[in-house]
């Protein structure tokens, strides 16, 4: 039996890379053996883009990109395609989780400077994952046509309508129609199924063959290819991933997965955030809500949108707002060239960038939660004293990351 | 047993979401004697719904044979609640049409599949018991939750007529309500009523909620079974790292 098989592979192998590839990504890639809770976070965004991709596809089978048939193919999956209430619960929730995971997944990057060299591209990569990942909730977001749907897309459609010069073709480009409207419904639901999945699944594998190129980083930010087994070639700090961490990491998968299925069978709307109220109105174009707020995951965003209040240095208040917001998440893709910290992890950084994380930490959750509410003027000063926090830790980096008073780094990998 | 258990999940759940986005009100909402697993009141809602809602609102995403459900044959759901002919796997769809609500109330009804979701039960609770009398109104209908609804009291026989009273106080005006013309209930059979009413309200919001909850106690179970075991396989295989 043992022979056959054997043979089998034999004959696969002479046909195609099947045992080095194996070997090259699973059994004989190396990890740091000291990888901590915050490494988790990976493996389960792959298991959160399985899990969407799998449920997407179930859901196309039923939804209708029709604007007078979208809001009720939602109700009518929910109600009478069999189980079909839990495999949209799986998909919704599946896009709140996917931002938890991930946020937790670039938090890590942070703390312990995986993005430093020589992970600069994968950290470019990821950052095009997390632009496409944003593309697909917005765009899905839309299509259950309700009221946040509608009005959500309303208000990113018009930030596009404040660039100068080009905004208003640009904004009809889009919409392939004056309004937002049946046409846009159509297109929104082409990009969501078809071109953004392709896209997400194309870089999320570029993204693993440039981590594997670099080898992980670990909670100590050394690189555990400098010290090698003279006899083996093998990091003496260095352990397969297959078997270690894939059976970590399925502790992982089902501490998630309670979690997850927590959220779907018992709060599948979670107090509004995952699932909002007024998106089970259907989408009504003379009506404007009294209060519009996008998910949770796109509120710290929108709280930068809507802190320009004044028109300065001869720019409009809404462009400028567009500005930041645009701003806010490109300028993640320049942290590897603004930490010039000699070390790379926050256990041997010192006090500057600790305190600087912590208030980015903060300013992160006051702006999500101030987008959530309606302006006053006391949340607007608020929204605009964050951002501008916001903005120091990465604007500030190169000075405070350099003069910071960094301790020693190891040598070998410390116990965790 | 099993309702406690879920009833302590959904209340972790919970805690960490308080609700920000619920319909805001200018008068404190009531809250609703909610229970889905409660068939007789679903069944006692359903009825009243078909009676006095259907009319005008239809619950177009709802079919009636989904009331086997809530404890209801096939022979009863078309005996107690289909008045419209249709059959018993049909949807239920308001007798009125779209333009003849416009006419009448201004606006169309709205479908009231879901709107158990996006008003919320204490939010219906409290609006169908806050009507009042107003002669500055079309209909002579006024309500504290939702003022210059476009509803009138479609319920006014069974609850009677209230009248507003408004106070003056140190916190500024007070409004109350207080009953002038008694209706066929005596106010705590018409809290029930419409406390029935809004019961089946939110069942008909999610008619699975309940297979959700007891499908969701299995699996549950299963992955903290999974979780010892998949703990054990890897301490197994982590013994030798150190």
């Amino acid at each position: 039996m043992s022979n056959l098989f054997n043979s089998m592979i034999a004959w696969v192998d002479k046909r195609f890379p099947l045992t080095s590839n194996w070997k090259a990504h699973l059994s004989e890639y190396y990890a740091p053996k000291n990888f901590n809770f915050w490494y988790y976070f990976g493996s389960l965004a792959l298991l959160v883009l399985v899990n969407q991709l799998i449920t997407g596809i179930f859901l196309t089978m039923n939804y209708k990109p029709d604007a007078s048939l979208a809001f009720s193919s939602v109700e009518y999956i929910m109600r009478d395609v069999e189980y079909g209430w839990l495999i949209r619960y799986m998909h919704s929730t599946g896009a709140s989780m996917f931002f938890v995971v991930v946020y937790l997944h670039m938090f890590r990057g942070m703390m312990y400077g995986s993005y430093r060299k020589p992970r600069e591209l994968l950290w470019l990569v990821g950052m095009g994952i997390f632009f496409i990942l944003m593309s697909l909730a917005f765009t899905g977001y839309i299509l259950p046509w309700g009221q946040m749907s509608y009005w959500g897309a309303q208000v990113i459609v018009s930030m596009f309508g404040a660039i100068p010069v080009v905004g208003d073709t640009l904004q009809q480009w889009l919409l392939g129609d004056f309004t937002l409207s049946d046409a846009a419904l159509n297109r929104f639901f082409a990009y969501h199924v078809v071109t953004l999945p392709i896209l997400l699944v194309v870089l999320v594998f570029v993204h693993i063959l440039a981590l594997h190129e670099t080898g992980s980083n670990n909670p100590d930010g050394i690189e555990i290819k400098t010290n090698k087994n003279p006899k083996t070639g093998i990091p003496v700090d260095g352990i397969p991933f297959h078997p270690y961490y894939t059976v970590k990491d399925i502790v992982g998968v089902v501490v998630f997965l309670i979690v997850f299925c927590g959220i779907i069978f018992f709060a599948p709307e979670m107090g509004g955030y995952f699932l909002e109220y007024n998106n089970f109105i259907p989408a009504n174009t003379l009506q404007t809500p009294d209060h519009i707020a996008p998910v949770w995951y796109f509120t710290p965003y929108y709280s930068m949108l809507r802190a320009v209040t004044v028109n300065f240095l001869g720019i409009d208040a809404k462009l400028w707002g567009v500005i930041l917001m645009a701003g806010s998440v490109v300028i993640f893709c320049f942290l590897p060239w603004l930490d010039r910290s000699p070390v790379k992890s926050i256990r041997y950084k010192g006090p500057y960038f600790k305190v600087a994380l912590t208030l980015f930490v903060i300013s992160f959750f006051v702006l999500g939660w101030l987008g959530t509410k309606s302006p006053t003027p006391m949340y607007t000063l608020l929204a605009q004293i964050f951002t501008v926090i916001y903005f120091a830790f990465f604007i500030l980096m190169p000075w405070y990351s350099k003069i910071d008073k960094v301790k020693p780094e190891p040598k070998r990998l410390m116990k965790e | 047993m099993k309702k406690i258990i879920i009833n302590a999940i959904v209340f972790v759940f919970c805690l960490a979401s308080f609700k920000l986005f619920a319909a805001e009100s200018a008068i404190p909402l009531d809250k609703a004697p909610v229970d889905i697993t409660d068939n007789a009141s679903l069944q006692r809602g359903a009825e009243s719904f078909v009676s006095y809602c259907l009319t005008c609102h239809g619950a177009s995403f709802m079919r009636y044979n989904r009331h086997r459900d809530i404890g209801l044959s096939n022979e009863e759901i078309l005996s107690k609640l289909v008045h419209t002919g249709q059959k018993v796997g049909g949807l239920m769809q308001s007798a009125m049409r779209k333009k003849e609500g416009e006419e009448w109330f201004g606006v169309v009804p709205p479908d009231l599949s879901v709107i158990a979701r996006s008003r919320g039960a204490d939010w219906l609770y409290s609006y169908l018991r806050a009507f009042y009398r107003d002669d500055a109104t079309a209909t002579g209908w006024n309500n504290l939750v939702f003022d210059r609804a476009a509803m009138p009291h479609v319920l006014y026989e069974l609850q009677g007529e209230q009248k507003l009273i408004t106070k003056a106080s140190d916190k500024g005006e007070q409004k109350t309500l207080s009953l002038e013309k008694p209706g066929e209930l005596t106010s705590v059979e018409y809290d029930k009523f419409v406390g029935d009413l809004v019961n089946y309200l939110v069942y008909l919001g999610e008619p699975h909620a309940n297979s959700r909850k007891e499908l969701g106690l299995m699996v549950m179970a299963f992955l903290f079974g999974m979780l010892i075991l998949s703990y054990v396989l890897k301490r197994e295989y982590w013994r030798d790292i150190h």
